[in-house]
């Protein structure tokens, strides 16, 4: 019976196509990539051996560093926003909506599958200052603020930036927790509260433990986009004011493709992919140990 | 009297119940009606600028309704702002890519999945492992060859690349659908003559027809939705796709012309939410199936 399955040639006429796509455009890409983090140059100049260069410089650059701080900074905000927000509106679904939680459900899902550039575009007027004082700012002015030239400095078109991108996904970590809350037996509850637990004490002790692993799940996927953000800065602030606002996808791009440094690019882009691995088997290992203390 | 007393009473405790619960019930409400303006505000605002004139943008209150509703800016936008142009790129480039990718992608699925043979569970690790990888990671390469075959000045480097990396998820997705479906379904087809090819295209496919759309559904707005790929395969005006176009759209005319963008963006923005609308549901299945890949 099994032999019918496991006929050769209809395997290799499955399987191969897409292991040949894959392994051509995207694996020895990456090999490749690794190789020219030992080089200097690009593909249009050519290219020059030059050793552990690369990572001595990444290492003293201090536009890196700085890349480096603004990418954790903002996962980590960008992170903690998504889910903890995404969460409350999943317990709001589950617990107090019910029923009628598909609709509201619907409508705040909505923004994560527009296109980022297109918000980028729509959050710069929503917060500009001139030519034309955005609603933002005349809802500041209205309460009697002056208006806050909010793309002027870091500090300020970071807290657009994290707006934004929790505006975007919000409503997407709202379903995507939803559909672990909503796995939660309800006798398993109905217990809890014969027992006398408030709403409080049910969300700490019975719920929480129980959505523990679907939120885990959505901090790492968080994470994994946050740390590789790139469309959602390049549209709203470009990296600006000077380079405030670069993180290292950006950085990579600009060293890349504006300085055409394929080598030190390359370098950068290994970073960033360690830093993913790293942040994910960090956590992956954080939440395991906790669960066993909890 | 007794007998006709109890139920008049019990439903005036029900009613002052439900009246209780409805105030208890009003911040929740409030809470949801916040976060719907909070959501659907901003957009409401870009439809409305992109019907009001230069003019309109910079002299009047930003909350202003616009005096007249042609569409104007809109044909600004389409014609002179290249967006024709644009979104038959896009469509290029995208539509080609997605055939491919789900024909390759649920032919590898079934052969992971449904065939054996020695190997498949590392051939399925190394399709996963395409997953975590960064884009940044084979940009260079890729840019390098497209650049050295000729490539470039076309809009096969974005079908190919789209293409790529797509693969990972979509085989991993389809192997997913494919491990609930009994093995002996394929066996008896095969054995009955089909051969292992003939049963794939002939009962695998069309069985899998609903998780194939929803696969294809979530790729679309990936790529759709894109921009690091195609910015950086795209070398000239012509060969932009919709969010490239975007992105350099405000440096077209000189100085903003602020209906044009807001036309712009919301030709990008409702075109999806039209999509959103009608399929919404299967979108955020497909969305939350496509995250949890952890």
């Amino acid at each position: 019976m099994k032999q019918v399955l496991g006929d050769k040639r209809a395997i290799l006429t499955l399987v191969g196509p897409a292991l040949i796509v894959y392994t051509v455009v995207m694996l020895v890409p990456v090999m490749w990539s690794l190789g020219y983090t030992f080089f200097d140059g690009n593909a249009i100049t050519g290219f020059r051996f030059t050793g552990l260069d690369n990572f001595t410089r990444l290492w003293e650059d201090t536009k890196v560093h700085d890349a480096f701080v603004f990418t954790l900074k903002y996962a980590a905000v960008v992170t903690v926003g998504q889910v903890l927000i995404g969460y409350g509106l999943a317990l709001l679904y589950v617990f107090v909506l019910r029923r009628y939680s598909a609709t509201v459900r619907t409508l705040l899902f909505f923004p994560i599958v527009l296109p980022t550039v297109a918000v980028g575009l729509l959050f710069q007027q929503l917060f500009s200052i001139a030519p034309q004082t955005g609603p933002v700012n005349s809802f500041l002015n209205m309460l009697g603020f002056a208006s806050i030239d909010w793309f002027g400095d870091g500090g300020s078109a970071f807290v657009v930036i994290a707006v934004m991108d929790i505006w975007r996904s919000m409503g997407f970590y709202g379903v995507l927790l939803y559909a672990g809350l909503v796995d939660i037996p309800e006798d398993v509850l109905e217990a809890a509260r014969t027992d006398g637990a408030g709403p409080l004490r049910l969300v700490r002790h019975v719920v929480l433990p129980l959505s523990w692993p679907v939120l885990v799940s959505a901090v790492i996927f968080s994470i994994n986009g946050t740390l590789k953000v790139f469309d959602s800065i390049m549209a709203l602030t470009d990296g600006g004011p000077g380079t405030s606002t670069s993180p290292l996808t950006l950085y990579m791009f600009q060293t890349s493709f504006t300085y055409g440094d394929y080598g030190y690019g390359s370098s950068v882009a290994l970073l960033l992919t360690l830093l993913c691995l790293v942040v994910t088997v960090f956590i992956f290992r954080a939440s395991r140990r906790d669960l066993t203390k909890g | 009297m007794t007998l006709s007393a109890a139920p008049s009473s019990r439903a005036r405790t029900l009613r002052q119940r439900a009246r209780r619960n409805r105030l208890r019930r009003l911040p929740a409400h409030l809470l949801v009606a916040l976060l719907l303006l909070v959501v659907i505000g901003p957009l409401v605002w870009l439809l409305l600028g992109s019907f009001k004139t230069q003019r309109e943008f910079l002299d009047e209150p930003v909350w202003a309704l616009p005096t007249q509703w042609n569409f104007d800016n809109y044909v600004t936008a389409w014609t002179t702002g290249n967006f024709s142009q644009y979104v038959l790129n896009s469509v290029i480039s995208v539509f080609p890519a997605l055939f491919l990718m789900l024909l390759l992608g649920s032919a590898a699925g079934f052969a992971l999945e449904v065939l054996v043979w020695k190997g498949r569970n590392g051939v399925l690790l190394l399709f996963l492992a395409g997953i975590m990888v960064p884009l940044q990671m084979i940009l260079l390469p890729l840019f390098t060859v497209y650049f050295q075959t000729g490539l470039t000045g076309t809009l096969w480097p974005l079908v190919i690349t789209y293409t790529a990396a797509g693969l990972p998820l979509t085989v991993f997705l389809m192997a997913a659908y494919f491990r609930a479906v009994p093995r002996e379904v394929f066996e008896a087809a095969a054995l009955d003559g089909a051969g292992v090819i003939r049963a794939f295209f002939l009962i695998g496919l069309p069985m899998m027809r609903n998780a194939v759309f929803t696969v294809g559904l979530v790729q679309f707005f990936f790529y759709w939705n894109d921009l690091l790929i195609a910015l950086t395969f795209t070398n000239s005006g012509s060969l932009r796709t919709l969010q490239v176009g975007l992105l350099n759209f405000t440096g077209q005319f000189g100085t903003v012309e602020y209906g044009p963008l807001f036309a712009a963006i919301c030709i990008n923005v409702f075109s999806m939410l039209v999509i959103y609308l009608v399929l919404n549901q299967r979108i955020q299945k497909g969305l939350v199936a496509g995250s949890v890949k952890g």
